[in-house]
């Protein structure tokens, strides 16, 4: 039962970076592998400010949004530059240098060593202490990630998403200011990851570097395409999948020690026969 | 009165001079076709006009204003709005859509505020009936004929109900009917007192269309006046044929 807590858990923390990725890489078009460092501000805003700082949880995720912000919207300008290709090696670089950030600035992230003691949030004065409670939270933050994401994509605003998507230039031409459009779901993504971050932070306990890497956005954009761009559930879908993925291997007769390596393989699987055979995911309307 | 302007406007591609010094003039509410061999610059003038082109040199002069640059989304305040001679539509989006993005707020934040509207389908409904493809309209774009394509172009321009409209070869690879159907609506934006630019090389149609002709070649300008004129002299024949 706790292992099943557990993984429901985490389910719902990669449902809220999948959903975020997705209104960038889905709907926007831009091809970002830059979650894992947005993801990783959050988690480090939480882990920073709680232990040392005495800050609550709910301060310090906020405090995490802003940073998560703030950063998007610098690399924001920057990647603004550049298209298709371009833009995914330039957000590749970012995710880079963001992790190199978190492993070297050792004064404040204790670099290599990590930061151990997280607490768990306090809500109303009362702590979130079981697997069980902090579920509800967690499950309470992709609802309202979810509800953020319906609300966006069927929006005007999520229609000239798509426009952008489609063709950027053609859609300027009638009116849209596209750059704006691209910093601004940019922004809202990182902070919808940072939240995920902290839920993460809080609830392990414990985070280093290693679970920001470019490793970890590649993992974020592989479940975005298993569940469909530009979807929405399919997000969700694709979030519980990658999740369970290893104790599927285990359910169908791998021993334990080989499941966890032949995790890696398997989604490197799933995502090469994605793109041959149902490009647009399982319930994507759209093709990269 | 002339409601659009280039003045010794210059477009160069590296060593190309797609355009050179060409000063000529679209008069308000009159329909202006732009002619000229393949390669003489009439697409490339289209694209300095609408911002998609940077300017190399001279100006560009809307309603009396003068530009030196043109940002592309501040066309429809311009009053400014266009066609694609290769056809650009939002490939993966439906056929309403490709509609609505014309109609929409285009602030991004009121745009996250806003939601569909009966108003706004309602319009789309007479836009997509005007050019005949309202059954069409949960289509993606993709899915479309060439001939559908370079229609729901035509609705996009109808949608966004502004003053100048530049067509780049609408009726390039057309069957009659649709040719038929493109030149009503286009006679229904004269009749509405639009400015309209209209590049094609079917000469009946230019005739028939044309309140005055341009003559671009070699990206300058060859000739201008009233279509019977122009298009029986000489050097404008000449440049036809020997292309
Ligand atoms: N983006 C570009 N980069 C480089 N050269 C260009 C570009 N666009 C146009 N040109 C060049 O500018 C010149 C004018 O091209 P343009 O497309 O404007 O001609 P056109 O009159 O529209 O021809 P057509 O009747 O074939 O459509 C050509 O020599 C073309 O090769
Ligand atoms: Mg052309």
């Amino acid at each position: 039962m706790e292992y099943l807590i557990h993984l429901a858990v985490m389910s719902s923390i990669y449902a809220i970076l999948g959903m975020s990725l997705n209104l960038v890489v889905g709907y926007a078009g831009l091809l970002s592998v830059t979650h894992a460092a947005f993801y990783g501000v959050g988690a480090y805003a939480v882990g920073i400010l709680t232990v040392s700082r005495g800050y609550g949880f709910f301060e310090a995720t906020a405090i995490g949004m802003v940073c998560a912000a703030a950063a998007a919207w610098f690399i924001g300008i920057v990647s603004g530059k550049f298209k298709g290709d371009y833009y995914a090696l330039v957000s590749f670089g970012f995710n880079i240098i963001v992790f190199s950030i978190f492993l070297n600035v050792q004064s404040v992230t204790r670099g290599p060593l990590g930061i151990p003691g997280i607490p768990k949030p306090e809500l109303f004065g009362t702590a979130i202490r079981t697997n069980a409670q902090f579920l509800i939270l967690s499950i309470v933050f992709a609802l309202l990630t979810y509800a953020i994401s319906q609300w966006i994509v069927k929006s005007s605003f999520g229609r000239a998403l798509k426009g952008i998507r489609e063709d950027e230039d053609a859609l300027r031409v009638f009116g849209y200011d596209t750059a704006r459009y691209k910093r601004i779901i940019f922004m809202i993504a990182a902070m919808l990851a940072a939240v995920a971050g902290s839920l993460f932070a809080s609830y392990i306990s414990y985070i280093d570097p290693s679970t920001f890497s470019l490793n970890e956005s590649i993992f974020i954009l592989s479940l975005v395409i298993l569940g469909g761009l530009a979807n929405v559930n399919g997000s969700v879908f694709g979030a519980i999948v990658f999740i369970l993925l290893p104790e599927i291997l285990r359910f169908v007769g791998f021993p334990p020690d080989i499941a966890a390596q032949m995790r890696q393989v398997a989604y490197g699987a799933i995502l090469v026969l994605l793109m041959l055979y149902r490009p647009q995911g399982m319930f994507g309307e759209y093709k990269l | 009165m002339n409601i659009l302007e280039t003045k010794n406007l210059k477009k160069s591609f590296g060593g190309v001079h797609a355009i050179s010094d060409l000063s000529i003039s679209f008069a308000k509410g009159k329909l202006t076709s732009v002619i000229g061999p393949n390669g003489s610059g009439k697409t490339t003038l289209v694209n300095v006009l609408t911002g998609m082109h940077a300017i190399t040199g001279g100006a560009v002069v809307v309603g009396g204003k003068s530009f030196h640059a043109i940002r592309p989304e501040s066309l429809p305040r311009l009053g400014i709005t266009r066609t694609f001679q290769d056809v650009r539509l939002f490939e993966q989006m439906t056929v309403a859509d490709n509609i609505m993005v014309a109609l929409t707020a285009r602030g991004p934040l009121a745009a996250l505020l806003e939601r569909g509207s009966a108003d706004r389908e309602e319009r789309v409904k007479a836009v997509l009936e005007k050019i005949g493809l309202w059954e069409k309209r949960r289509e993606l774009a993709y899915n479309l004929s060439y001939g559908q394509r370079k229609l729901v172009e035509i609705g996009r321009v109808l949608a966004m109900d502004v003053d100048i409209v530049l067509l780049d070869e609408p009726f390039a690879g057309l069957f009659k009917e649709m040719v038929r159907v493109i030149v009503g609506i286009i006679g229904e934006l004269k009749a509405a007192g639009k400015t309209v630019l209209l590049i094609e090389h079917n000469m009946e149609l230019i005739r028939e269309l044309s309140d005055h002709v341009i003559v671009m070649d070699a990206g300058g300008l060859l000739a201008k006046g009233k279509p019977d004129e122009v298009l029986a002299r000489r050097d404008v024949i000449e440049a036809y044929l020997g292309e």
